[in-house]
């Protein structure tokens, strides 16, 4: 019978990682200072009265938008050719990300079990693909394009075979990320009880992950029609290309109508996402 | 004398606490005398024959769950042996191991159901161990057997449930519905932990009974840790007490003096939340960011 009247000892009390916190808070503040130094940031330089006046002539530029029929078909057609760059684009990496989450992802091992080592073979796989993940995301998808248009002609393909690339790398990493931060619990009670790998993927991971793992890819759907329009720049079609024209040709009003687009597909994007995630059951 | 080896059999076996954060490590739980506070389970000699039932009580931290897991494979002891129908499980390949799991339903004490999951689904996973993986992926569309599991379920009283979502469940329902999917499975050897925690004294009753005419029929070994002692007593021939991880007794004439010295001086302070349920509970919220 321990005594509950008694009053703790301090030692009881005491919270073992409060020093550690303090100590990562104050070192990450401090190592933040050089990067303010390097990036010249200067937020009050945007208020001074000659850059504000530049910045209102260069906005007066872009109003009204354009709305002329023409130019609207024109938009039109190099949307829908941007929507179809990003959805392709989006579902080839989707395919290309799966099967390397399952390889990358460690809760579905077999090995580990009652052990907690992997086999060296899985482990050598494992990382591998982690590369290859770290690999395919770090070239930006602006890179991937200049190469791909200088292999197969300017036009939406390169587009869509930069996208794959590196949102390939981003989703791979992302679901991985996300299936490792669900409750483990059941898949691992299903590989316990002898479950195949997918099996426990598929009815201990995926209920519990699914949701995140919609609302992850709607989203990279929207960056990928956001990082068309880069990608237009040097080429490779769709909305980038026309507004990289618009540009050049100082007609803001164009711009100023590309942009509204931009911000319907987002606004599109954004609630199919909270649609999913409030009717997904 | 047996011609056959046993289902299963502990030798000597010591096992180390599962690997926990640093901060649960130094929790204290069975860090207690007669206990060096590195083993969770210390000398554990245990064979069960095929058909056999046994209930495993003892205080909290005692090792029940550790045990459990052990018996399942799910834990490699550092010392000893464990034999499953006379091979040396741990000796075995990863591939090998991993099939002869099928051979043993391990139900955990907190039902691993996914919140999400409809407990058709739930109920029918018991089946995947022997399912192809295209089976598994249409059982996804559309449940291939909802007769099995509509069965399993209403022994549990449950079968209204069939097409529920777990997370509609209460506790109660959802320890019964994961106890359902042990009805599905084909294993000839049952390892449940404390199925009964969650149920009133009549369900309690009824549950126990289910699972215990499951394992007869199909010949399987049930072991089953309990913290009702009553239950215990009353439905199991063989009992084994565990304490700060070792074999406190094994016997099939279990006395009330055995009983008290079981839990005399346990500590009475142990979590009433055991941390695994609290970071289920944690968990089991939709997260967001």
């Amino acid at each position: 019978m321990s005594d509950h009247s008694a009053p703790p000892s301090p030692a009881a009390l005491r919270d073992p990682s409060w020093r550690g916190r303090l100590v990562s808070s104050i070192l990450f503040l401090v190592l933040l200072w050089p990067t303010l130094e390097v990036t010249e940031f200067k937020p009050w330089e945007l208020i001074d009265a000659q850059s504000l006046s530049a910045t209102g002539r260069f906005l007066a530029n872009f109003f009204p938008p354009t709305h002329n029929p023409e130019f609207l078909s024109i938009v039109l057609r190099a949307t829908w050719q941007t929507v179809a760059m990003a959805t392709t684009g989006i579902t080839l990496s989707i395919l290309l990300a799966i099967p390397m989450t399952l390889i990358v992802n460690e809760q579905l091992s077999i090995s580990r079990i009652g052990t907690q080592r992997m086999a060296w073979t899985a482990y050598v796989m494992r990382q591998g693909i982690r590369w290859l993940l770290v690999l395919l995301r770090s070239v930006p998808e602006l890179v991937w394009a200049l190469i791909f248009v200088r292999v197969m002609g300017l036009g939406p393909a390169a587009g869509v075979l930069a996208i794959t690339l590196t949102y390939s790398g981003m989703l791979g990493k992302v679901y991985a990320e996300i299936i490792e931060s669900t409750d483990t619990h059941a898949s691992t009670v299903l590989l316990q009880n002898g479950s195949s790998r997918l099996a426990a993927f598929l009815y201990g991971t995926l209920p519990n992950a699914t949701p995140e793992l919609i609302s992850y890819t709607i989203y990279r759907w929207e960056c990928a029609i956001r990082g068309s329009v880069v990608m237009g720049f040097v080429g490779a079609g769709g909305l980038g290309q026309r507004m990289d024209e618009s540009l050049k040709m100082l007609a803001g009003g164009e711009v100023s109508t590309i942009l509204l687009v931009f911000v319907l597909l987002v606004s599109v994007a954004d609630s199919l996402s909270q649609f999913f995630r409030r009717n997904l059951k | 004398m047996h011609q056959t080896p046993p289902l299963l059999q502990l030798q000597q076996v010591d096992v180390r606490h599962a690997a926990r954060g640093k901060a649960s490590a130094s929790d204290g739980r069975s860090q207690r005398a007669g206990n060096d506070g590195n083993y969770a389970l210390q000398q554990i000699d245990i064979v069960v024959e095929e058909g056999e039932q046994v209930a495993i009580i003892g205080p909290s931290g005692a090792g029940k769950t550790t045990l459990l897991h052990t018996l399942a494979c799910a834990h490699q002891p550092v010392n000893g042996t464990l034999k499953i129908d006379g091979a040396d499980v741990w000796d075995l390949s990863n591939s090998d191991r991993h099939r002869l799991r099928r051979t043993l339903f391990l139900a955990p004490q907190t039902p691993p159901l996914p919140p999400r999951q409809r407990v058709i689904t739930s109920v029918l996973a018991g089946k995947l161990p022997s399912w192809s993986f295209t089976t598994a992926l249409k059982n996804l569309i559309k449940p291939t057997d909802p007769k099995a599991a509509y069965v399993a379920l209403s022994r549990f009283d449950l079968e209204d449930k069939l097409y529920a979502h777990v997370d509609e469940l209460s506790g109660g329902e959802r320890q019964r519905c994961g106890l359902a999917r042990l009805l599905l499975s084909d294993a000839r050897l049952l390892l449940v932990d404390e199925p009964l925690s969650a149920l009133d004294p009549r369900l309690a009753i009824q549950t126990l009974t289910s699972l215990q005419t499951e394992a007869q029929q199909r010949n399987a070994s049930l072991i089953c840790s309990l913290h009702q002692v009553d239950l215990a007593r009353s439905h199991f021939k063989r009992i084994i007490g565990l304490r700060d991880g070792k074999i406190y007794f094994d016997s099939r004439q279990v006395t009330d003096e055995m009983i008290d010295n079981l839990y005399k001086n346990a500590r009475d302070d142990a979590p009433v939340i055991e941390p695994v349920n609290l970071r289920v509970a944690i968990d089991s919220n939709p997260r967001c960011f």
